[in-house]
């Protein structure tokens, strides 16, 4: 039987490309179906959007021959502070402080803005010969069977694989066509995202603030610059996004403190609002689902692109050991073994996002009490903070070969 | 079929033409095969690459290798074989297997000639293989050295065996029929029979009996915890396998 593309992968954005080089180096063929127009992806202008790429993603990318095109953009995340505090009052004494050098793999993450992560996977999908990218094309329809699966684009052009993936974002049309439901629900706050310059260097240290509205992390971008996330109640932060310049940063400074000197914006303005959404089954007939797709989560932690990252490494190593031994990729006995992979991961994070996030947006004084000495206790023991390290650098639970920076 | 020397139990045909119809059903009546499966493939795919020096990262690695599947059942471990690039043959005793295999191989796009025949009869048909895979079958025969001499005859010179069965002893007796047969319904009640399991040190004895080489031994492991096989190096208590090689 023959194939299109081993591989349809229906997403263009940042889960799609990597997933296409991931499959190329396990020795798949793919197709990248993009609803982006190339020239929207290769945008040279700062748009304030970066990512705090755990490191465990950052070996991702360097095993697959990324990272030495990104590292010189890259800016490393030395320290993690985390503290607990309330608009226009100084932090709380009990604080959470993350050194790299306590864990041996070096820093905890790496900052890396939008425009160059793009810039290098359009450039790794175009020298690969195992890769078709599709820009300006939409399915329209999609049919999965036995022995392959198809898809319709609004071109006319049908295409046929051996396994349809959906790395279509959050409102997966793939998940929605294959009738896989979706649960979750909204937080009623909304993400506050810019990029701001500032007068005094960041020494790479990130902050998170936990503050009553919801937290604001302050992400180090290279230079004298930030990447600020913040999170307030729907209707507080349209008000303040359709703020001017001026009166923005005068509601940021307060929450954000003095200590990086007067600053500025460095980018444009963006919101997201704050929702939880799983698919009820991460696979189908000859379909997987990745990322936002599969679990759409809470940002509290920048872990939604990891985890987008870490279903990719899982699932181009269940693909690539299945096809080493003869068995058939997009088959009922192999999908299962990613879902199962990946559930445990997903629930686990998941709900502990969303646990955190729930306690520390909380005046409730006791709370407060409550998680600043959990906090200061965190912080008195070593092994304990070590562990929360190691989980946000990635670098627990059963970790892919790509995310240990091999080979798949 | 070929009506000679023939070592098949028919008592043994009948149970498994039994379950022959959902075989390829992950949640069925075959669900513990199909978990067993991939560590079985793993341990398969390794032995011919060393053997005969083929890269399993390349594609279609076994092209140019004639394999035979003793007992293939639905076609579990030819579709792989065949899928990797092997020219495959998968002989059942069973006649009802058959169609059930050749259908599913058409569905999948693969060439597959599976025959109702025995070794034996092949064996009298002049037939040659470089690999021939006989796994979980000798523990259900009627003359197992007998079977293995026709095992034997089989191979070309230098052709690599991989036999698998079930090892003799009261934890294997617990795990295999009480367990599997009995507990977990994993496997029709009666399916195997205790005293015909073979220890690794007598399938050794009877392999270089028949004529072979052995070269390797391993056992398969389930993890009650994890629910999943793996291959183990030194426990050999249960369900195992065994590499030989016809002297050339």
């Amino acid at each position: 039987m023959t194939y299109d593309s081993d591989l349809l992968i229906v997403g263009g954005g940042l889960n799609g490309p990597v997933l296409a080089l991931a499959a190329a180096q396990a020795g798949f063929s793919a197709t990248v179906i993009d609803a982006q127009k190339v020239g929207v992806l290769s945008s040279d202008n700062f748009d304030g959007r970066a990512y705090a790429l755990a490191l465990a993603s950052q070996r991702m990318l360097d095993a697959l021959g990324l990272w030495d095109g990104l590292a010189r953009n890259a800016q490393p995340m030395l320290d993690i502070k985390v503290t607990d505090g309330r608009a226009g009052e100084g932090p709380s004494p009990f604080f959470l402080h993350f050194d790299h050098n306590e864990i041996e793999e070096g820093p905890m993450g790496f900052m890396v803005e939008d425009r160059y992560l793009r810039r290098a996977l359009l450039a790794g999908m175009e020298a690969s010969s195992a890769i078709t990218h599709l820009p300006g094309e939409t399915v329209t329809a999609q049919e999965t069977g036995p022995a392959q699966a198809s898809v319709t684009l609004a071109s006319g052009q049908v295409l046929t694989g051996r396994l349809l993936i959906g790395c279509d974002g959050r409102q997966s049309g793939t998940a929605q066509r294959a009738g896989i439901g979706r649960t979750g629900w909204d937080y009623g706050q909304t993400a506050l995202v810019c990029a701001i310059a500032h007068e005094k260097p960041h020494h790479g240290v990130a902050h998170q603030f936990f503050m009553p509205p919801g937290p604001l992390a302050i992400l180090p971008l290279t230079g004298n610059r930030s990447s600020i996330v913040w999170s307030e109640t729907h209707e507080q932060a349209r008000r303040i996004n359709a703020l001017s310049e001026g009166d923005y940063l005068a509601v940021l400074r307060p929450r954000f403190g003095d200590f990086l000197g007067e600053i500025s914006l460095a980018g444009e303005r963006f919101t997201y609002p704050l929702n939880l959404t799983l698919a009820q089954s991460f696979t189908g007939e000859r379909l997987a689902l990745v990322g936002d797709a599969a679990h759409g989560m809470h940002p509290i932690a920048g872990q939604g692109l990891n985890a987008g990252f870490r279903d990719i490494a899982a699932l181009t190593e269940v693909l690539a050991d299945a096809a080493r031994r003869g068995e058939d990729i997009g088959s009922p006995l192999v999908l299962p073994r990613y879902a199962e992979w990946r559930r445990f991961d997903t629930a686990t994070l998941a709900a502990a996002t969303d646990t955190f996030n729930r306690l520390f947006s909380n005046d409730n004084p006791l709370l407060r009490m409550g998680r600043d000495l959990g906090m200061g206790l965190v912080n008195a023991v070593p092994g304990l903070r070590r562990g929360f390290m190691r989980e946000a650098a990635g670098l627990n639970g059963d970790l892919p070969r790509l995310m240990q920076g091999k080979p798949v | 079929m070929n009506t000679a020397v023939n070592t098949v139990d028919p008592g043994e045909i009948s149970k498994f033409e039994a379950m022959a119809a959902e075989w390829w059903d992950p949640n069925g009546k075959f669900k513990p095969l199909h978990m067993l499966n991939p560590c079985r493939l793993d341990y398969i795919t390794q032995q011919i690459a060393g053997e005969f020096g083929r890269d399993l990262s390349q594609p279609k690695p076994f092209t140019g290798l004639r394999l035979l599947d003793i007992g293939c059942g639905g076609g579990l471990l030819c579709e792989p074989m065949a899928r990797l690039g092997a020219t495959v043959v998968g002989a059942d005793a069973a006649e009802r297997n058959i169609p059930v295999a050749q259908l599913h191989a058409e569905q999948q796009g693969l060439e597959i000639d599976y025959r109702h025949v025995t070794a034996e009869a092949m064996v009298n048909q002049g037939e040659q293989f470089d690999i021939v895979l006989n796994m979980e079958v000798v523990e259900h025969v009627a003359d197992p050295l007998a079977y293995l001499t026709a095992c034997q005859r089989l191979l070309r010179p230098g052709g690599l065996q991989i036999c698998s069965t079930i090892n003799r002893n009261p934890k294997s007796f617990a795990m295999a029929i009480v367990g599997a047969e009995y507990v977990m319904r994993w496997l029709p009640k009666g399916t195997h029979e205790w005293s015909k399991f073979i220890t690794p040190h007598e399938l050794f004895e009877l392999l270089k009996k028949s004529g072979m080489n052995p070269v390797d031994r391993k056992g398969f492991v389930f993890n009650p915890i994890t629910w999943k096989w793996s291959i183990s190096d030194r426990d050999l208590s249960v369900n195992y396998v065994t590499a030989s090689v016809k002297p050339a």
